[in-house]
C-alpha cells in the first residue's frame, strides 16, 4: 500500500536520456523550468510541448508512470485554477451570484494549469531517468566550487544521499510495523484527531527506534571502512562528459534561445 | 471449520516496472487443529502467504474463506478475523512500543475491547507461558536481549487467545536453547488448547520434528503439501530448489545404499534410533515390518 507512492522512483531503461551525465539533466531541468515561467504565445507552446514529448519518447519510460505523479497534484491544480479563474480582477465574461469569471482569469487559469503538468511531466524526466545516486553526485560535483568559500559541498551531497536512500526503507518500516500492530488489533483508520493520534503511538515509536538503530549501524559501517569526510576521497564512477552530453548542452540551450524567439517575435495570442 | 485459500495470486506493484508475482494460483485447505510446517526458499512467497490469512494483504485475485465465510466480503469483519487467526511476524521485537513489558503484551487484548483486568489476567498468563521471568514485567521492553525480546513480542500475540497462530520464523537469530523453547511453548499450545499452528521454518530438523504437515513454496506456488514423511520423500528435488530434507533422511538413504535394511522415511531421530536399532539387532521396535 504505502510502497505506491512515486517518490522520486527510478524507472531503469535503457535509453539515451538515462545515459546522459546527471549534471546535464539538472541543467537541463533548470532551463526548461525556466522557459515555463517565460513563455509568451501559442508558437512557444507548440515548441515546448514538442520538446517535452519528444524527451519522453526517447526516455523509454511508459507515459502512464509520467502521469502518476500528476495525481498528486491534483488538488493543488484545481485550487489554483479556481483561484485564478475566479479572483483575476478585469472585465467580466460571465457573472453569477458574487462569482464573475473574466477573459483574463479564464486565460490564467489555463496557462497555470499547462504551466503545473508540464512542470511535474518535465521534472519527473529527470527523477525517472536519473538515480538519486547519479543526481547527489551530479550535484555534489556540479557544486563543487563553492567549496572553494567554505560550503561543505562534500557533506551535503553526502547527507542527501543518505537521506534519499532511507526513504524507501523508512517506508518499508512503517508497513512492516503498522502491519504487525495491526495483527494485534490496533486500528488506524476510525476515530477522531486525538484518537488517530493516539493511535499513532504503536507506529511511530517503533519507527523511530528502528531509525535511530540504523541510523547507528549506517554510522558505525561507515566508521568501520574508514570514512573520514571528502578530503581526497576518489568516486569509483568519477564522472565525465561524453560526446553525446555535449550535444545535449547544444541542444537544451538551444530550446531556451527558441523559446525566448518566439517571446520576442510571435507573442500572440498571450 | 477452515481456512481454505481458492487460486489465490499475489502480484506486488502491479503495471510497474518492479512487478512480482509472489503467488501464482495457490489453493490451500488449513483445517482446525492442523500443525502445518510452511517452508520454501528465500522470496518464496511465504511471509506473504500468511499475510493473507488474516487479512493484512488482499489477493490480487482469488477467494480466501474463514469458516466458509469469504473474508473480501463487504460486510465481513477483518478485524474479528484478526483476533482470531494470530501472527508473529518476522522479527516481531521490532513492534514493541510500549514503556513496560506488561503494557506492551496488554496492546493486543486492549484493542479486542477487554477490560483492563481481562486483559492484564491475559498478559501474566501468556508471560509466564514463554517463560519471561516476573521480575522482568514492568521493565521497559528496550531494555532487553533480543531473544526476551522475541519472547514479549509472541507472549503480545498468544494473550490474545487466537483459534489460529500463525509463526514468521519465531526462531531466526536465537540459541539452541531458546530456539527449542518458543517451539516447544508452541507444541504444547497446539496440544493443550488445541489451537490450529502455521509455522514458517528455515529448518528442517525443526519442521520434521514438530509439524504434522509441510506445505512447500516455489517461486510463489505450493510444490508439495502432505506429511514429513511424503514431502522428504522428494529430497532430491528439494535440493534443486534449495531446500533440503533434515540430515537422518540423507543419512537413512546412504545406510540403505550401503545395503542396511533401514526406514528411508525416517525424518526425525527418534524415528532414525528405533529403525536402525531394528536393523541392526533385528529387534522389531515397531512391531510392523517396513521392508520387503
Ligand atoms: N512489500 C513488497 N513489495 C514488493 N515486493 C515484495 C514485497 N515483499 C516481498 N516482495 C517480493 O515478493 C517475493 C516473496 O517475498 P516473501 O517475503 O513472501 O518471501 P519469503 O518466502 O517470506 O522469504 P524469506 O524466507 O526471505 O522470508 C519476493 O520476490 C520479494 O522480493
Ligand atoms: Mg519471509
Amino acid at each position: 500500500m504505502l510502497r505506491d507512492i512515486t517518490l522520486g522512483q527510478y524507472y531503469p531503461a535503457d535509453s539515451v536520456i538515462h545515459k546522459l551525465d546527471p549534471r546535464v539533466k539538472l541543467f537541463a531541468t533548470m532551463l526548461y523550468i525556466v522557459s515555463l515561467f517565460c513563455f509568451k504565445g501559442i508558437a512557444a507552446l507548440l515548441v515546448i510541448s514538442l520538446f517535452l514529448f519528444a524527451v519522453i519518447r526517447i526516455s523509454k519510460v511508459p507515459f502512464k508512470f509520467m502521469v502518476k505523479g500528476l495525481k498528486a497534484i491534483m488538488i493543488l491544480m484545481l485550487i489554483t485554477a479556481l483561484f485564478n479563474l475566479f479572483l483575476t480582477p478585469g472585465e467580466p465574461v460571465v457573472s453569477f451570484w458574487i462569482f464573475k469569471i473574466t477573459a483574463e482569469g479564464a486565460k490564467n487559469a489555463v496557462l497555470m494549469v499547462i504551466r503545473l503538468v508540464y512542470l511535474i511531466l518535465g521534472t519527473s524526466i529527470m527523477t525517472l531517468t536519473t538515480t538519486p545516486n547519479q543526481l547527489t553526485d551530479g550535484l555534489e560535483k556540479a557544486l563543487m566550487p563553492l567549496s572553494k568559500i567554505g560550503v561543505p559541498v562534500h557533506a551535503i551531497a553526502m547527507m542527501m544521499s543518505i537521506a534519499l536512500r532511507f526513504i524507501p526503507i523508512l517506508i518499508e518500516e512503517t508497513d512492516k510495523i503498522m502491519k504487525a500492530q495491526m495483527a494485534r488489533g490496533a486500528d488506524f483508520e476510525s476515530g477522531n484527531l486525538v484518537q488517530k493520534v493516539k493511535n499513532m503511538i504503536p507506529l511511530l515509536v517503533p519507527l523511530f527506534v528502528s531509525a535511530f538503530r540504523r541510523a547507528d549501524d549506517l554510522a558505525m559501517a561507515m566508521e568501520a571502512r574508514c570514512y573520514n569526510g571528502g578530503e581526497g576521497r576518489t568516486k569509483m564512477k568519477p564522472l565525465h562528459y561524453e560526446n553525446r552530453d555535449r550535444a545535449a548542452y547544444l541542444i537544451i540551450v538551444g530550446y531556451l534561445v527558441v523559446v525566448l524567439l518566439c517571446r520576442r517575435f510571435l507573442p500572440f495570442p498571450m | 471449520m477452515s481456512i481454505i485459500l481458492d487460486k489465490v495470486n499475489h502480484i506486488y506493484s502491479p503495471g510497474t516496472a518492479y512487478e512480482i508475482q509472489a503467488l501464482k494460483d495457490v489453493n490451500l485447505k488449513i483445517e482446525d487443529g492442523q500443525f502445518i510446517g510452511i517452508i520454501g526458499h528465500t522470496g518464496s512467497g511465504k511471509s506473504t502467504l500468511i499475510q493473507h490469512l488474516n487479512g493484512l494483504m488482499k489477493a490480487t485475485s482469488g477467494a480466501i474463506y474463514f469458516h466458509g465465510k469469504d473474508i473480501y466480503d463487504e460486510d465481513f469483519d477483518l478485524r474479528e478475523l484478526r483476533n482470531r487467526v494470530g501472527l508473529v511476524f518476522q522479527y516481531p521485537e521490532h513492534q514493541l512500543f510500549e514503556t513496560t513489558i506488561f503494557d506492551d503484551v496488554c496492546f493486543g487484548p486492549k484493542n479486542q475491547g477487554l477490560s483492563k483486568e481481562e486483559a492484564g489476567l491475559r498478559a501474566f498468563e501468556a508471560l509466564r507461558n514463554v517463560g519471561m521471568p516476573e521480575e522482568l514485567y514492568y521493565q521497559s521492553p528496550f531494555d532487553l536481549s533480543g531473544g526476551q525480546k522475541r519472547r514479549v513480542a509472541i507472549a503480545g500475540v498468544l494473550a490474545m487467545k487466537p483459534e489460529v497462530l500463525i509463526l514468521d520464523e519465531p526462531t531466526a537469530g536465537l540459541d539452541p536453547a531458546g530456539r527449542d523453547e518458543i517451539l516447544d511453548l508452541v507444541a504444547r499450545m497446539h496440544r493443550e488448547r488445541g489451537i490450529t499452528v502455521i509455522l514458517v521454518s528455515h529448518s528442517m530438523e525443526d519442521v520434521a520434528k514438530y509439524v504434522q504437515r509441510i506445505v512447500v513454496m516455489n517461486r510463489g506456488s505450493v510444490m508439495y503439501d502432505g506429511t514429513p514423511k511424503e514431502v522428504f520423500r522428494h529430497y532430491k528435488e528439494l535440493e534443486a530448489v534449495g531446500l533440503a530434507a533434515p540430515q537422518v533422511t540423507y543419512l537413512m538413504n546412504e545406510l540403505k545404499a550401503y545395503g542396511l535394511k533401514v526406514d528411508t522415511d525416517a525424518t526425525t531421530i527418534a524415528e532414525a534410533r528405533a529403525s536402525l536399532l531394528e536393523a541392526l539387532t533385528g529387534i522389531d521396535s515397531q512391531k510392523n515390518d517396513f521392508h520387503r
